[in-house]
């Protein structure tokens, strides 16, 4: 949802990152405000999952250059797990697996430490276990879940419905979905779309990288951005992903100037 | 390897102060005279030392076995004082008279001596260096029957059963350190429960070793009758000093007709610091003998100090339908070595045995499990389940497996499973972006993966063990 000068929630100039001596990212602009939904598109490789791993604050990856604001505060300032408390989320596209660990636990762990350092009360197990139920639900999720050790022996569409769960609980202001919609089927697809959807609102923003177009069928994104090899090379609405869909990544020109997105854009689209 | 990880696993260790107490400590090395000198000193019957010497010029015959995996230079049996003693002037009537400085180590070491026992309802034999401080709770244990107390005192007030069952589960010429503790051991808890009597309440020993350059060589013979029951805990610890200090001690477990005993024990000897200097070499025979049908003997571990761990808590299954059970967590960080495991002998008709094994390493460590499972010919429909789990901390640690399997029966069946983990960047960082710092998740992640085994200690037991493998593992997170 685009609303009138909105506040920014994410202020991305420049941004440089390697991984190993490689630039991946090679000056990425991007600015994104309270209450809209952007999808980042591109082929693979172009260093959109690099762009969301940098933002969680990955070890794996060095900042070169650049800079990011959340919401007014440099984000590299923090430690990976300050950002999460922050309100920075990662849907990861590949959720490791934690044997021996309880879903249930961990998911209860995750909310409680937000909950302290937000100032609120802690919920004990038997508040939690209602509280994460009523979640579930949304997901169409099999409270059997809970006992299992987290992501352990999961299907590709129960890890990432159990990540939108975590979304669900722990309330970011910034989503990041990381492929999201790899490994769905349509059914799984529609569900984790529908709790997506579920949680926008005018106090939060999510940001989608995407290989398809696929998922933007039911998550309708505010921008679309198309990056390749490491900065956005184009931004638009929601009818640039159908375009990119029935024309390939090929056809593409570059935006004349990739630094004024996506003001330039959202004023059209608005 | 992240910094984050390696402070987490890189704790100071909490035990390493040395009491200031005056103690009796016999000149280094080792001849006949030494052991007549030890027997001596704590009165002994002639079958004691008959017994020691016998035990000794079977240890003169015998090597250092080298098949474990581990390493360490050649031990100077010579330099190494084989009696330390807290000097006593008289012999003490009530706690009141132990040495104050002596409470106060073990109320450091967290050991409750007084009415936090009361509470616990825990009877404690405390075994400092080489003697037998004080044994607790004596007058309510008699009520039921129960005798707990030290080897020396057994030895006086008990001699026919320590006469009957010393050395019966663990024979002289055994083993090269238990040939060795047989010789020299200077003390160690004695118990036995009679028959039909479940004991009133759980037993514990606590072991600390004190003086440089002195080994420990603690005895511990547990008796069950027939139907009898005891659960029995044991904790340790010792300062830090720059050398490495010798710890041969050996356990004897022995279970009557339908008796089961509960043997757990958490070791924090010092473990050396973080390049390997100093550290208890821990070199430690138990072994549990299920005699009478339908007995029950379980070994829980939880090992987490000494330099070098080099044991094998056994149990041989004689009786039919006799259970043996061992369930362990080992974990090396900076340069300790561990070889552990266990031995289960099937002799006896439907005995049954299972084995979970769960190794965690860190730093430059080695950790091994090792285990026999053995099925005589007689063990008619004998079964055995083996789990062994090992988890890899960092890029320099080392995990091993060596399962042996003996079966000469064809109705036995016997399971085998192994697995290997690592606590990689990737967990960490999803732990981390859901707001988990890493000493939480490093806590979570171990604590899942001993799950198995901590289920198996008493409560708190288990609450310790818990904090100490955090301890260990965790820490101030930068």
């Amino acid at each position: 949802m685009i609303i009138q000068d909105s506040k920014v929630l994410l202020e991305v100039r420049g941004l440089r990152a390697s991984v190993n001596g490689t630039e991946v990212l090679k000056g990425v602009d991007f600015t994104v405000r309270y209450g809209e939904v952007h999808a980042i598109m591109g082929p693979n490789g172009s260093g959109k999952s690099t762009f969301s791993k940098v933002l969680a604050g990955h070890k794996a990856y060095e900042i070169t250059g650049g800079s990011v604001l959340f919401d007014g505060k440099d984000l590299f300032a923090l430690e990976p797990e300050e950002r999460a408390r922050a309100g920075v989320f990662l849907a990861f596209q590949y959720p490791i697996e934690i044997p021996g660990v309880g879903n249930g636990q961990f998911l209860r762990l995750a909310y409680n430490t937000l909950q302290t350092r937000r100032g609120h009360e802690e919920l004990d197990p038997l508040e939690f276990d209602d509280f994460v139920r009523e979640k579930m639900k949304l997901l169409e999720m099999n409270p059997d879940f809970l006992d299992r050790s987290v992501n352990e022996g999961f299907s590709g569409g129960e890890k990432k419905r159990n990540e939108i769960l975590q979304m669900a609980i722990l309330e970011p202001r910034l989503a990041i979905l990381d492929e999201t919609d790899s490994g769905l089927d349509i059914d799984a697809l529609r569900i984790v779309a529908q709790g997506v959807n579920h949680l926008t609102n005018k106090n939060n923003a999510t940001i989608m990288v995407t290989h398809y177009q696929r998922l933007l069928n039911y998550i309708v994104p505010d921008f679309v951005h198309v990056m390749e090899a490491g900065r956005i090379i184009k931004s638009g609405g929601k009818e640039l992903a159908q375009e990119l869909e029935s024309r390939g990544y090929d056809w593409i020109q570059p935006d004349l100037d990739v630094n004024s997105q996506p003001k330039a854009t959202a004023r059209i689209v608005a | 390897m992240s910094a984050v990880l390696q402070n987490i696993i890189n704790q100071p260790y909490k035990h390493g102060f040395v009491t200031d107490i005056e103690s009796d400590v016999m000149a280094k090395g080792l001849d006949e005279n030494t052991i007549r000198m030890i027997s001596s000193k704590k009165n002994e019957p002639a079958w004691l030392l008959d017994f020691r010497l016998k035990c000794y010029a079977a240890w003169l015959k015998m090597e250092e076995p080298t098949w474990a995996n581990v390493h360490h230079p050649k031990i100077d049996y010579q330099a190494i004082s084989y009696y330390a003693a807290p000097k006593k002037k008289a012999k003490l009537k009530s706690m009141d008279e132990v040495d104050p400085e002596l409470l106060r180590t073990f109320e450091k070491l967290g050991v409750p001596l007084h009415e936090r026992m009361a509470l616990a309802g825990v009877a404690v034999d405390v075994i400092f260096d080489s003697v037998s401080v004080t044994t607790t709770y004596k007058a309510r244990l008699a009520e039921a029957g129960v005798i707990f107390c030290s080897m020396s005192e057994a030895v006086h007030e008990h001699p026919e059963l320590v006469q009957k069952y010393l050395g019966t589960v663990v024979p002289t010429g055994d083993n090269f350190y238990a040939a060795l503790n047989s010789a020299v051991f200077t003390d160690g808890s004695f118990c036995y429960i009679p028959k039909g009597v479940k004991c009133p309440m759980d037993l514990s020993t606590y072991f600390r070793i004190n003086t440089e350059e002195s080994g420990q060589f603690e005895r511990t013979l547990i008796i069950a009758e027939e139907g009898a029951s005891v659960t029995y805990l044991e904790g340790c610890t010792a300062p830090a000093f720059s050398s490495n200090q010798l710890h041969a001690a050996v356990v004897e477990l022995v279970a009557l007709d339908n008796a089961e005993i509960k043997y757990s024990t958490v070791q924090n000897w010092y473990a050396g610091d973080e390049n390997g200097i100093g550290g208890i070499y821990n070199f430690v025979t138990k072994r549990g003998l299920c005699k009478g049908v339908n007995s029950r003997i379980s070994w829980t571990q939880v090992e987490t100090g000494a330099a070098i761990t080099w044991k094998y808590p056994s149990v041989v299954l004689l009786g039919d339908n006799s259970v043996g059970e061992f369930y362990s967590v080992a974990v090396t960080n900076n340069y300790q070595q561990a070889d552990t495991g266990t031995k289960m002998i099937h002799i006896g008709k439907n005995t049954r045995s299972t084995i979970v094994s769960k190794g965690i390493s860190a730093g430059h460590s080695n950790n091994s499990y090792r285990g026999l499972v053995k099925i005589s010919p007689t063990a008619e429909g004998a079964r055995n389940y083996s789990q062994c789990d090992s988890m890899l901390i960092g890029e320099h640690s080392g995990a091993h497996t060596f399962p042996y399997m003996q079966v000469r029966n064809k109705s036995a069946k016997v399971e085998h499973e192994a697995s290997t983990s690592k606590i990689g960047e990737d967990q960490m960082f999803y732990f981390a972006q859901r707001g988990i710092d890493a000493e939480a998740a490093v806590s979570m992640i171990i604590n899942g993966f001993c799950k198995d085994v901590f289920q198996q200690l008493p409560l708190e037991f288990a609450v310790e063990a818990t904090n100490l493998l955090s301890y260990k593992l965790e820490g101030s997170v930068g």
